[in-house]
This record gives C-alpha cells, sequence and structure tokens, in this order.
C-alpha cells in the first residue's frame, strides 16, 4: 500500500478496527479510514459508545489497533517499540483530556514546562514558549497556581498549554468541553481556534458537544465504531 | 524536575508521608540503640575480661589446663617472665601460682580457686585491686593474708580479719593446708568470680605447693591489642614447650561473641529494615494506587518507563531520606549521653548479668562506620522497597489508568 508523503497529511489510517476480547467481544472501532490534514479543526462526534475515544487513542499510539494501521507523518507507528512510541508521542502529539489530568503538585508555568523538560529544551527556549502559551491562554496572571487553585476552565486551558508546548503536529481532544459551563466552553474554544489559525495547529476532538461540532470544519461522525459520515464546513477557519 | 515533583508529591498527603518518616526514624533510633547497647554491652564485657581475668595472653603448661595439677608449671616460667617484661610489645606481664582446694571458715566450707599473685606485677596487669570494697589489697610484704569476694564472705560467713583455712594437694598429690587471714573483700561484676576466687601472696601458695619460684600462669598484657595473636604465635614458636593462648582461646565464648558479633548485629538491623521496607511498600503502593489516573497521563504524554521508575523510587529514597539522618542523629545523642552517663539497669537485672558476667550499668557505643553502614543500609532498603511499587506504575496501561476514576 502506497502512503502518502506529502508534508500536509499529518494522520493516515487504514483499516482501523479495535475489538477488546472477553466473554462478549466487543468491536469498538471497525474498518475506519482516515485522512488529516495539518491545520484540521476536526470534530469525531458520535452517541456514547460509538468509539470516538477508542480512535483517539489508537490515533495518539496509546492503545494497538486489533487491525489496521496508523502512519503520522509517513511513520507507521506499530512499527515502534515502546519507548520509543513514548517518545514519539512526546513530540509529535499533544493530549488533552476531558477531566484535565493535570500534575495537582505543579503551579501552571510548571505543568506547561514538564514536556519540555522531558523534551530536554533548553532553558531559553522553554521560558520563551511558556512566556508566548501564557500570553495566548490568557493565564498570564494564574503562572503560579497549582491546579487545585484554578477554576475548570483555566485547568483545561493550563491543559492546553501543556499540550502545545511540546510542539507537537497535533493535538488529541477527548471531550476537552465535557466538565465546563457554556462560556467557560466557548473561551476554549475561542481560543483553540485561535491556535488552530495563529499556529496552524492541527486539532482534532472527540465530542458530544454541539459547540464544539459548530465550530468545527471537518466533523466525522462515527456509529457502532464505524464512520457514518464525514463532512466538511463551509466556513474557512474556525472562527465563529 | 523529576526530583521536584517527587519532593512534592511526598507531601500530598503530609499525614501518611510523616506516619512513614517517623516509623523510619524511629525504628532506626531503636535499632541503632540497640546495637550500641549490644556492642557496649559486649566490649565492656570484653574490657573486664581483659582487664580482670584472662590479659591479652597466657602462658601456661600445656598440660595444666586439662586437670589443673600443680606439678604441671610454666617450663622455665621465671626467665619467660623476665623476658617478657623487657619487651617493648608487652606492656605488662605478671606471674600466678594456682591450686584448687577447699576453703573452711569457723562455720562453713566451700569449694574456691586460690590464685597466687605478684601484688605489684599483679596491679599492673589487672585492675583488680580497685575491686576491693572493704579492707585493702595484697602488698609484697604481706603474710599469709587473703582477699575473699562479697559473695564468698557472706557465704562462709567471715568478715575482715576472720581467719579461713585453704586446704588442697600439692605437687606430690599430698594434703596440705594453711590459715590465713582475710585482709580484704571484692565486689566483682561477675558473680562466679566473686564466689569462687581467693587471691593471695604468690610466695605464701607456692610455698605450701612446693613450687618454689615456679609459675602456673603467666598473664601479658600488650601494648597493641591487635597483635595478640602475632604475639602468640611468636610465643609459640620461641617456647614450644609451653602452651600459649590468646584471650579468644582462653575465653572462646567471649572470642566467639566478638567474631559474630557484626554478623549478628547485621541480621538484627536486616531484619528491622525488613519490618520497616515492608511499612514503606505499603504506603508508596498505596500512593501509586491513588494516583493511577495522574501515572496513566503522564505516560500518555510522553514520560518513559525510566523516569517514572526513577520518579517512584525517588520519593521513596527522599522519605528515607529525611528519616535515616534524623533518626541516626537522634541515636547518636542518646548513644553519646547514656554512653557517658551510663544505662543503669542494676533495679532490673543485676544478678542475671552478674551470672553472666556483665555488668548491670552499660555504657551504650557504636563507631562511627556504624552510622555509615545503617546509611547505606536503609538506601538500599527504600530502592529496594520502591521496586513493587514502582513496577506495579510501569504495567499501569496508559489507556485504563486515565479513565480511572
Amino acid at each position: 500500500m502506497e502512503i502518502s508523503t506529502h508534508k500536509n497529511v499529518v494522520i493516515h489510517a487504514e483499516g482501523l478496527t479495535k475489538i477488546y476480547e472477553g466473554v462478549v467481544p466487543v468491536k469498538a472501532v471497525s474498518n475506519v479510514h482516515l485522512h488529516i490534514e495539518q491545520g484540521e479543526f476536526t470534530a469525531l462526534v458520535g452517541p456514547s459508545g460509538s468509539g470516538k475515544t477508542t480512535l483517539l487513542n489508537l490515533i495518539g499510539g496509546l492503545d494497538t489497533p486489533t487491525s489496521g494501521k496508523v502512519w503520522i507523518h509517513g511513520v507507521n507507528i506499530a512499527d515502534l517499540k515502546k519507548n520509543q512510541l513514548i517518545d514519539f508521542r512526546l513530540n509529535n502529539i499533544g493530549f488533552v483530556f476531558q477531566a484535565y489530568n493535570l500534575i495537582p503538585v505543579l503551579t501552571t508555568r510548571e505543568n506547561i514546562e514538564f514536556v519540555m523538560l522531558l523534551q530536554k529544551r533548553p532553558k531559553e527556549e522553554r521560558e520563551a514558549r511558556i512566556k508566548q502559551l501564557l500570553e495566548e491562554t490568557g493565564l498570564r496572571d494564574k503562572e503560579n497556581k497549582r491546579p487545585s487553585e484554578l477554576s475548570g476552565g483555566q485547568q483545561q486551558r493550563v491543559a492546553v498549554a501543556r499540550a502545545l508546548a511540546s510542539k507537537p503536529q497535533f493535538v488529541l481532544a477527548d471531550e476537552p468541553t465535557a466538565n465546563l459551563d457554556s462560556k467557560t466552553a466557548e473561551n476554549l474554544l475561542d481560543m483553540m481556534a485561535r491556535l488552530n489559525k495563529d499556529e496552524n495547529m492541527t486539532f482534532i476532538f472527540s465530542t458530544h458537544d454541539q459547540r464544539v461540532i459548530d465550530r468545527a470544519r471537518r466533523v466525522i461522525t462515527l456509529v457502532d465504531g464505524e464512520v457514518f459520515s464525514d463532512t466538511q464546513s463551509t466556513m474557512t477557519s474556525a472562527h465563529a | 524536575m523529576l526530583v521536584a515533583i517527587a519532593w512534592k508529591n511526598i507531601w500530598r498527603n503530609k499525614v501518611r508521608s510523616l506516619v512513614v518518616i517517623i516509623a523510619v526514624m524511629l525504628g532506626l533510633w531503636a535499632g541503632a540503640f540497640i546495637l550500641a547497647y549490644v556492642f557496649g554491652m559486649i566490649n565492656q564485657r570484653l574490657q573486664d575480661a581483659i582487664g580482670n581475668e584472662v590479659s591479652h595472653l597466657q602462658i601456661h603448661h600445656p598440660e595444666f589446663s586439662k586437670d589443673f595439677d600443680p606439678k604441671y608449671v610454666v617450663h622455665r616460667g621465671d626467665s619467660v617472665l623476665q623476658m617478657l617484661l623487657h619487651d617493648d610489645q608487652v606492656k605488662a606481664a605478671t606471674g600466678r601460682v594456682l591450686a584448687n582446694g577447699m576453703v573452711a571458715s569457723a562455720t562453713t566450707s566451700t569449694g574456691g580457686k586460690f590464685i597466687g599473685v605478684d601484688p605489684n606485677l599483679e596491679n599492673s596487669v589487672t585492675s583488680f585491686q580497685h575491686n576491693v570494697v572493704a579492707g585493702e589489697y595484697l602488698t609484697n610484704d604481706d603474710k599469709n593474708k587473703i582477699i575473699i569476694g562479697q559473695r564468698l564472705a557472706n557465704k562462709l560467713k567471715v568478715k575482715l580479719k576472720s581467719k579461713v583455712v585453704l586446704t588442697f594437694q600439692d605437687v606430690d598429690g599430698t594434703i596440705v593446708a594453711g590459715a590465713f587471714r582475710v585482709k580484704g573483700i571484692f565486689q566483682i561484676y561477675n558473680s562466679t568470680l566473686e564466689e569462687n576466687n581467693l587471691y593471695l601472696s604468690r610466695s605464701d601458695l607456692a610455698e605450701l605447693l612446693k613450687v618454689e619460684s615456679e609459675v602456673h600462669e603467666i598473664a601479658v598484657l600488650l601494648h597493641d591489642p591487635e597483635q595478640v595473636e602475632n604475639y602468640v604465635t611468636l610465643l609459640q614458636t620461641n617456647y614450644p614447650l609451653t602452651l600459649t593462648q590468646g584471650w579468644k582461646q582462653l575465653a572462646p565464648e567471649l572470642g566467639l561473641m566478638i567474631d559474630s558479633l557484626d554478623q549478628y548485629m547485621i541480621i538484627f538491623l536486616v531484619i528491622i529494615l525488613l519490618a520497616l521496607s515492608f511499612g514503606i511498600v505499603n504506603t508508596m503502593l498505596m500512593a501509586v494506587l491513588e494516583r493511577v489516573r495522574e501515572i496513566g497521563m503522564l505516560m500518555a504524554i510522553g514520560m518513559n518507563k525510566m523516569r517514572l521508575f526513577t520518579m517512584i523510587s525517588l520519593e521513596t529514597i527522599f522519605m528515607v531520606m529525611i528519616a535515616a539522618p534524623t533518626g541516626l542523629l537522634l541515636a547518636y545523642g542518646t548513644i553519646t549521653w547514656l554512653g557517658t552517663s551510663g544505662l543503669d539497669l542494676s533495679g532490673l537485672y543485676q544478678e542475671g548479668y552478674a551470672a553472666f558476667g556483665f555488668k548491670s550499668i552499660i555504657y551504650p557505643q557504636l563507631d562511627l562506620i556504624y552510622y555509615y553502614r545503617i546509611m547505606l543500609l536503609v538506601i538500599l532498603t527504600a530502592f529496594l522497597a520502591s521496586l513493587y511499587p514502582a513496577i506495579t506504575a510501569l504495567r499501569l496501561d496508559p489507556v485504563k489508568a486515565i479513565r480511572k476514576l
């Protein structure tokens, strides 16, 4: 099979299937083909149990498919050994989780810096990136606060900043607005849309949230683990 | 960063971490103190045995120890003693005449060991003179004077200036007897010695035994106690008709105790650390299991296994590194204090200790090397104790871990 190595192709998935073995095997994702390009603002939607999170995990290399393959910038992630895959995730993928999942003992600044330290980036570069991300996420005045001192929306902003800190190829966000009230969710979406536009950062969300769906330029609907529809928005940017 | 996170992680649950820190601290304090107590007791016993009983080495006739027959005197004992008194390695030496027999007072009699000493030389080898609590110690001019233990005095119902009669066999096997007046009464930590040993002038006993200027025993103190074994070998080579024995052969139970003390103490320490390690494992396992989602997240965003392992190991090591120096410092203070003032157990175990030759005031002591050893063992224990929690963390599946509520 020929894989597109065009520089704009970030993610390419072929025949992705994930079956959870058990007394009754469950097919969470079934024969999904996917092609994501740089700068997309894509929503994976579908009812609960439709396989959104599983698909994100497969794309992000957190889970291994029962069959099928995922290429990220032309690299088949199934060919990577465990530690190589962890390093690959560190350098290529940003994660935003539904429950924020920040490191509670670290401040905002330290949470953002953490992945860059794992990447062993020089101090000057880290400082510049932290400053930039704090500005972009509007967290300048919260840089020395711990997660417990921040609201849900602020914590999710820190999570987004952390995801972007490593300068990843794309960001996978699993229901990022699920725990947020509508105003906070709107603010977060504004911020991500701005980052998408300004930094040409690729965002892929799994979501139930109509507000996210409305803002996405591409909506992939999953039903019972299969792609039910894949529609492009007529909007030219993620801005509402 | 890992160091900073590990340090901060310790203080997430302050109470739990403090409980572990205090447990390790108290465990080490108690462990180090017990070591110091045992070392102090054994060293005291060793010093007492060398100072009052066996000296660094002794020379006998090879057959003497078998049946204590007075005819087995040290071959050329007097010239051997003179040689020793002029040897630079020798701090002090003395010759003794010995006999076993009966001692009788006006009311009763009992068995005893009669030790004929040259008072001046004896004083340079033993500190026995300081044990005399009533009357006086012997002098070279004394004739038919004797020093007996308090326990023996009580048994014989005698006091100072009372008369006792010693009966024993001379070199020919003839029963001889001599009357002696009690000049001094001694008390000593060792109840057996206090009840059995009687000290009299060497010339008095030699005359009754008919051994003239011969001796049954030469006791020697060296300047350097480390040289005992070498010196024993040297004497044995130079005087093959004698039997030269170091204190380890003369008091084998003491030699065994000293030789095996290190191993016993290590085993004891390992048992304490093993008990502590279970507490550490339990705490760290709890700390890992309540952070499953966070650990899953760390693995997801790119923390590799080595870093995760290092972080959890550091958390354990940090807790122990707080506890261990504090516990050891506490132990050092206690040991230094009691090492000077002494731990007086005379109200509790005086009789029991005396029966085994131990003093009931213990002066705990612990060489600095043991503090280092304990510290190293503790760090090793902390590392080993962190293995199971760390491996548990490494086995987590990030996908399942992140979903964990």
